[in-house]
């Protein structure tokens, strides 16, 4: 199952480590059909083919590392108890291989080289292909739903097939045999949510770079075994697949998937992207929010640079400064209402100068109010330089546009706006999307407690820095354009 | 990982009908075991019999003459651009490609080649090129494919739509006129490109088709669809 649960803690401290402009990730990213990330030991871990892998303390910032035997293509991992269990395919993968393969398992107490409870456990074979039926037992993928294990493989030669594990061993059930579940896909991942099995995987070309096609498609089952069906009724086995996310901007060719469920609604999902532009066109690990609809699983986006009207999901009360709110002339020519009897002419919005003439100096309260299309209420979110970031997104400077007038945190957990960005923990914000589209926004700075605290309306007009709750609208945050 | 680099299996050996080693499903703890013995064609196509073929219940045409492929080394498949596949399959490769309807066994030189003509019934919706290629032992990457059927048709029907899936690119023909074609990489799904409004003629009518890939498992599926979408299926295939 390529799902990780995480429980957001406040010790993931950025490495402050350079990125490209414009880059999704920081560090050394260079994967190529990347594992679902796994915790342990305090880092993040992904393996891709080939023997190494990446590791990461805040999911950010990745470098080389980890170790996984036994080389061979595309592993996934899954903890299962105190065990990971990893599966990886040797053989397959193409005409100079062949599509002669085994897909194997070995598990570990730990994914960090330096612990005692690291070593690798060989569990052995649990699926195979002979090169000439119609599958390529490569790419495996766990699902662990309800007590059972169950494992996807194959590629674009053939079959995807379903088998099931003992979650006690990491062994084929035994007697159990492989389920055809889908057509012309590969890289699959398995998914479980509110009943339905959800089979992921890629379509299109690997493997050439800004010329590969690569994207994420998925299908849902009742049961684990299928049928899976698109969103047109398509079967898999025909070749179906609703789009999850394909190349945009300067990536292209999502593939591999892998879910990252940080909980509080809110899950991301890893990949690599054949050929990040930034990157000299290389393949990397790519992290991305998810998001549901209609119960089917969708890419999301993190907020881009620009600007904002930031919008309560509770009362739809703009996030402003709490200024003297500065009129607009209105032509009152023979009435206001009716025709003017004279021309028209476009009239000019407020400007930030006639909005800003009487704010004081030094910080500005924020609260919400009616949005007013004033420059105190529009905001100009980027990435901050140098400031790191975590699971894909990085920490952003949210500021009045046209000023240096930054949100910050207070210590008695307000919000306000400085005079001036500085850079400091309480002017660096988390923005992650949530899996209904909304944002969740959250200082870098603890402020003292041990769970993060997020933005919240707590009253219709009244943003503080609270607890996050799930299951509220108020701490639900939409960015519009202004 | 994915097929990307090809390697064409050189050397198109001795054609083997007989029915050779059915495979099974793999299981836990078989080694890989690699082999060089071609399959049967069994599990995908089963000889034709006098009866003409109904559609299946989703309205797929079950029933072609298949021509041994043809070698055309592609590498990789994103140059499948329209141009690059229009040129490649309107190509006269054999007299009487684009018209009338080979008979079962008929052999044609083709590219300097001796091809067959083979007349099947498929066992499922799609019909499996690449195993077709396999059984045999015929190249399987870097080929076109040439596929022929007849549709007889009880009345006139207006106003229906050639629904094609192939992997990779291909062109299809009905009745002489080009209906549909399927450029770029593609991979096999139902009703992937679907022709302007057609007619079938009362009686017989061809279609004809060709497929074309580099390093991909090659098959394709067809059927027609009215104007609701839905399968036309009182139709029946025979090859003559």
């Amino acid at each position: 199952m390529r799902h990780l649960v995480f429980a957001m803690t406040c010790a993931s401290l950025a490495l402050l480590s350079a990125a490209p402009a414009g880059a999704q990730l920081a560090g050394e990213p260079y994967i190529h059909d990347p594992s679902t990330i796994a915790q342990s030991d305090g880092k993040y871990y992904t393996f891709g083919t080939g023997r190494g892998g990446l590791v990461s303390d805040d999911g950010w910032t990745w470098h080389a590392g980890g170790e996984r035997p036994g080389g061979g293509v595309a592993p996934d991992v899954i903890k299962i108890g105190d065990r990971y269990y990893v599966a990886y395919a040797v053989g397959g993968g193409g005409m100079n291989g062949g599509h002669a393969s085994n897909v194997k398992i070995m598990w570990t107490k730990s994914l960090d080289p330096k612990s005692p409870d690291f070593g690798y456990h060989d569990v052995g074979v649990v699926a195979s292909s002979n090169g000439v039926e119609d599958c390529d037992a490569i790419d495996p993928a766990f699902l662990y739903a309800d007590g059972r294990l169950w494992l996807s493989y194959g590629t674009y030669f053939g079959y995807i097939r379903m088998v099931e594990l003992d979650p006690k061993s990491g062994e084929r059930l035994s007697g159990n045999q492989p389920v055809d579940v889908a057509i012309d896909m590969e890289a699959t991942a398995l998914l479980y949510r509110d009943g339905y099995y959800y089979l992921l995987g890629t379509h299109g070309t690997c493997c050439d770079g800004p010329n590969s096609s690569y994207n994420i498609r998925v299908g849902r089952s009742r049961t684990p075994t299928g049928p899976y069906l698109d969103n047109m009724g398509i079967p898999l086995l025909k070749g179906g697949g609703k789009l999850v996310v394909a190349g945009r901007g300067r990536v292209f060719g999502p593939g591999h998937f892998g879910l990252i469920d940080l909980g509080d609604g809110m899950q991301k999902y890893s990949m690599h992207y054949e050929a990040d532009m930034d990157r000299s066109a290389r393949s990397v690990l790519g992290i991305q929010p998810l998001l549901w609809k209609d119960n089917w699983p969708l890419g999301g986006d993190n907020v881009g640079s620009g600007t904002y009207e930031i919008q309560s999901a509770r009362s739809g009360g703009a996030l402003e400064l709490a200024v003297d709110f500065v009129r607009m002339p209105i032509d009152r020519r023979g009435g206001f209402f009716g025709p003017p009897p004279g021309s028209v002419s476009p009239v000019a919005m407020q400007t930030l100068a006639q909005d800003s003439a009487a704010w004081p100096a030094g910080p500005i309260d924020v609260d919400l109010a009616d949005y007013m299309i004033r420059p105190h209420q529009q905001w100009t979110v980027t990435p901050a330089a140098g400031a790191g970031g975590y699971f894909g997104s990085p920490y952003f400077k949210i500021v009045i546009a046209g000023t240096d007038r930054a949100l910050a945190a207070t210590a008695d957990r307000k919000v306000v706006a400085v005079p001036a960005f500085t850079g400091a923990d309480e002017q660096l914000w988390r923005i992650d999307q949530l899996i209904d589209g909304t944002y969740r926004i959250t200082p870098k700075a603890s402020l003292g407690s041990k769970t993060p605290l997020a933005l919240v309306a707590i009253g219709a007009s009244t943003p503080v820095l609270a607890k996050f709750d799930p299951a509220s609208d108020a701490a639900r945050w939409e960015f519009k354009t202004p | 990982m994915s097929d990307l680099l090809l390697q064409v299996r050189a050397g198109a050996m001795a054609a083997s009908l007989a029915a050779l080693s059915v495979v099974g499903p793999s299981s836990a703890g078989a080694a890989v075991a690699g082999t060089t013995e071609a399959p049967s064609l069994a599990p995908y196509f089963s000889a034709i019999d006098a009866t003409p073929k109904a559609p299946d219940a989703d309205g797929f045409l079950q029933r072609w003459l298949l021509l041994e492929p043809i070698v055309k080394p592609n590498r990789s498949n994103t140059g499948f651009t329209g141009t690059y596949v229009r040129e490649a399959l309107t190509t006269q490769y054999f007299p009487s490609q684009f018209k009338g309807v080979p008979r079962d066994g008929q052999a044609v030189s083709a590219a300097g080649a001796p091809l067959r003509w083979h007349a099947l019934d498929t066992t499922l919706f799609d019909v499996k090129l690449f195993n077709f290629a396999q059984s045999l032992s015929k190249p399987t990457y870097g080929v076109i494919f040439w596929a022929v059927t007849v549709v007889n048709s009880p009345r006139e029907i207006s106003n229906v739509r050639l629904a094609v899936g192939s992997n990779s690119a291909s062109i299809w023909w009905v009745n002489g006129k080009e209906a549909a074609g399927l450029f770029g990489d593609r991979r096999m799904v139902m009703d992937d490109v679907v022709s302007a409004p057609l007619t079938l003629h009362k009686g017989k009518n061809i279609v004809r088709g060709a497929v074309i890939n580099g390093p991909g498992l090659s098959d394709f599926c067809v059927r027609f669809i009215d104007e609701d979408g839905h399968p036309i299926r009182d139709i029946a295939l025979d090859l003559r």
